[in-house]
């Protein structure tokens, strides 16, 4: 059984936010980059997976620049077996920033065809760009059946059953044959850290490069980012923490009328 | 149907999901803006979708499309992306709009997909300033910490929006008269791959935080579980219920029921009190009733500051314990 995990490489959470010079992408001078985070939780699933299953192979894959690198490394020492690193130049022409969510899928899905895996695994949604979509094209591109929000995997003789979330706290049961394609969401797992044999070892694993196709015309267009405008006027407390602790005291009691 | 809109609506039940008429209320300003007729889809099995056909036939809109088939029964993406993909190819409308529901969110990118297009999800905003430019379509970056506007380039191809939860009023969908067609697409069962099982909750619900009056509600900020006996003391001087947001109840530090969000309980207490909690839409959607809402980031930018009544811009190390100590003070004096 061969997994492949699509993992993307995201900034930090408390990264600064800054919008670039030409107003229509995000300022990366000063980013810190991390695995996104549903990412880490579809690749703990695959790995766990292959525990259970006794024998697969799992192939993280990311299409990017040069920096991604670290993030892949990052998913072979927690135990991926070899990483596909589908090579973006880092700004300009052909750059992830210049494509759209169906380019990208495009790029990833001709990397997960060369793998001829037997089951495909993204996060939902992407902390960046919150498209949650790249899965999903993927899945239609592929031609295979999909399901997303997907919290645990089990094997079954002939395809896999998948437990999913859906609104407000419900649950649901999927099944479906494989080849499949499955977006994760958070909290089906504890995360596992990487161990430093783990670390050792990654330097060891395979990453193959393989060059991105030339990006094709963007079907939607970003025309410009800008800082949100405030709807609502915050009161903003400003003080020791002593004096806002007082100010809210005054508050919850003769307004909130809370205490 | 030049400029036509066709909203794709979701049903709940024998009713309506919440957000359909959010959507509508956003295809109708579209086709409003645009100059062209608003026209609205309901899928489902025949019987069980009459009804709701009938409702939507006293909504201003052009046409009402009930797309009936026993297997539209249940949801499935591939029921759903085939049907659609039927209808849209008869109705020829220019944009599609759809609420951005977790149905949505399974079918719509592989549907726009299939019709060569991209889904321009969870719009906050459709902005039309002259009619001969198209629209603009707001979307959120980086956890609303940007607002990205985009454009639909596609070659005259069907633009596919979807629309974040409470961006759209429900109630200011227009009412008037329309006429009901039904459309019957094309189905086959051994093209449905996928098997569906019946919605189910985890566990009985312990606690009930929907009518619970205080809320103090911890996020990622509080860094570690040892560090939640804080929150937990402010909660016990304010004799509140403790909530969380998702990477908490991810990491185990709370139980799951007590998650507030699109994927837990919706709350509506007479105070929220959002400790180290970035205000991600999914949080937002579950605590926006509140009547109160305080918060404490040390992020002057964090989106909880643009749903709070007061903000306190600080480390929550410093001030939840002057906090809790202020509240027993006051409870003593
Ligand atoms: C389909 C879907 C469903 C989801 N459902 C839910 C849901 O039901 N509920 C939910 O909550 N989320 C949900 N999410 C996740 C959501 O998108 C966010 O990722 C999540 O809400 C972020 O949680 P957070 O604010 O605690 O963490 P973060 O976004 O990491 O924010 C932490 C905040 O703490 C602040 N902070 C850090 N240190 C300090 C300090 N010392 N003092 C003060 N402030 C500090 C930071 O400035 C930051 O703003 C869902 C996501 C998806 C895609
Ligand atoms: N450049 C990329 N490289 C690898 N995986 C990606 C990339 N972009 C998106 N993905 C995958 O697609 C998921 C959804 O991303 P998005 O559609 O941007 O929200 C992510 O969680 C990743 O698993």
């Amino acid at each position: 059984m061969k997994i492949v995990v699509a993992v993307k490489q995201v900034p930090e959470r408390d990264a600064v936010v800054r919008v670039a010079a030409d107003g229509r992408g995000l300022d990366e001078r000063d980013v810190t980059w991390t695995m996104n985070e549903p990412d880490a939780y579809a690749l703990e699933e695959a790995l766990q997976l292959k525990e259970r299953a006794g024998e697969a192979e799992v192939v993280v894959l990311c299409a990017g620049p040069e920096r991604v690198q670290s993030t892949l490394r990052e998913a072979l020492a927690k135990g991926a077996d070899r990483a596909v690193h589908v090579v973006t130049p880092e700004s300009g022409a052909g750059s992830l920033g210049e494509r759209d969510s169906l380019d990208v899928a495009r790029l990833l899905a001709e990397a997960v065809k060369a793998e001829a895996a037997d089951l495909v695994l993204t996060g939902l949604q992407s902390d960046d760009l919150g498209a949650g979509q790249t899965g999903v094209v993927m899945a239609e591109l592929l031609g295979v059946p999909h399901a997303t929000l997907v919290l645990q995997v089990e094997l079954l003789g002939n395809g896999i059953k998948v437990k999913r979330e859906l609104e407000d706290g419900w649950m649901q049961q999927v099944e479906m044959p494989l080849p499949a394609l499955l977006t994760v969401q958070s909290g089906g797992n504890r995360l596992r850290y990487a161990t430093l044999m783990g670390i050792k070892r990654a330097r060891q694993k395979e990453m193959r490069e393989v060059s991105a196709a030339a990006a094709a015309k963007r079907v939607d267009e970003v025309v410009k980012v800008s800082p949100p405008t405030r709807v609502k006027r915050t009161e903003m407390l400003t003080g020791s923490a002593d004096e806002i602790a007082a100010t809210l005291v005054e508050r919850l009691r003769f307004e909130v009328k809370v205490l | 149907m030049s400029n036509g809109v066709l909203v794709v609506l979701e049903t709940k039940g024998a009713g309506w999901h919440r957000m359909s008429f959010e959507a509508l209320a956003a295809g109708q300003k579209l086709a409003a803006d645009m100059g062209g007729a608003c026209s609205a889809a309901v899928l489902g099995e025949a019987a069980a979708i009459a009804p709701l056909a009938a409702e939507l036939a006293t909504k201003r809109l052009a046409t009402v499309w009930m797309v009936g088939d026993a297997l539209l029964a249940q949801y499935t993406a591939d029921g759903w992306i085939a049907a659609l993909a039927q209808l849209i190819a008869e109705v020829k409308p220019k944009y599609v709009v759809l609420p951005h529901t977790y149905q949505v969110r399974d079918f719509a990118p592989a549907l726009a997909t299939r019709m060569g297009e991209v889904l321009i999800g969870d719009v906050t905003a459709i902005q039309v300033a002259v009619a001969a430019d198209g629209p603009v379509f707001v979307r959120q970056w980086m956890q609303g910490k940007l607002n990205a506007e985009y454009r639909h380039g596609g070659d005259g191809g069907v633009c596919f929006v979807s629309v974040q939860a409470g961006s759209f009023r429900g109630d200011a969908v227009e009412s008037g008269a329309s006429e009901v067609k039904t459309f019957a697409p094309t189905l086959e069962a051994a093209k449905i791959r996928t098997k569906p099982g019946e919605a189910f909750r985890e566990a009985a619900q312990t606690v009930d935080l929907s009518s619970a009056p205080v809320i103090v509600s911890v996020g990622r900020g509080i860094g570690e579980q040892e560090n939640l006996k804080l929150v937990e003391a402010l909660a016990t001087a304010l004799g509140a219920e403790i909530a969380a947001s998702r990477p908490i109840c991810d990491a185990g530090w709370l139980p799951m029921e007590r998650q507030v969000g699109s994927s837990g309980q919706t709350v509506a207490p007479k105070l929220y009190l959002a400790v180290g909690i970035s205000g991600a839409i999914q949080h937002l959607v579950g605590m926006k009733g509140a009547k109160t809402v305080i918060a404490i980031n040390k992020d002057a930018d964090a989106p909880i500051f643009e749903v709070a009544d007061i903000g306190v811009v600080g480390d929550l190390f410093e001030v939840v314990p002057a906090l809790t100590k202020a509240i027993e003070g006051a409870a003593r004096g």
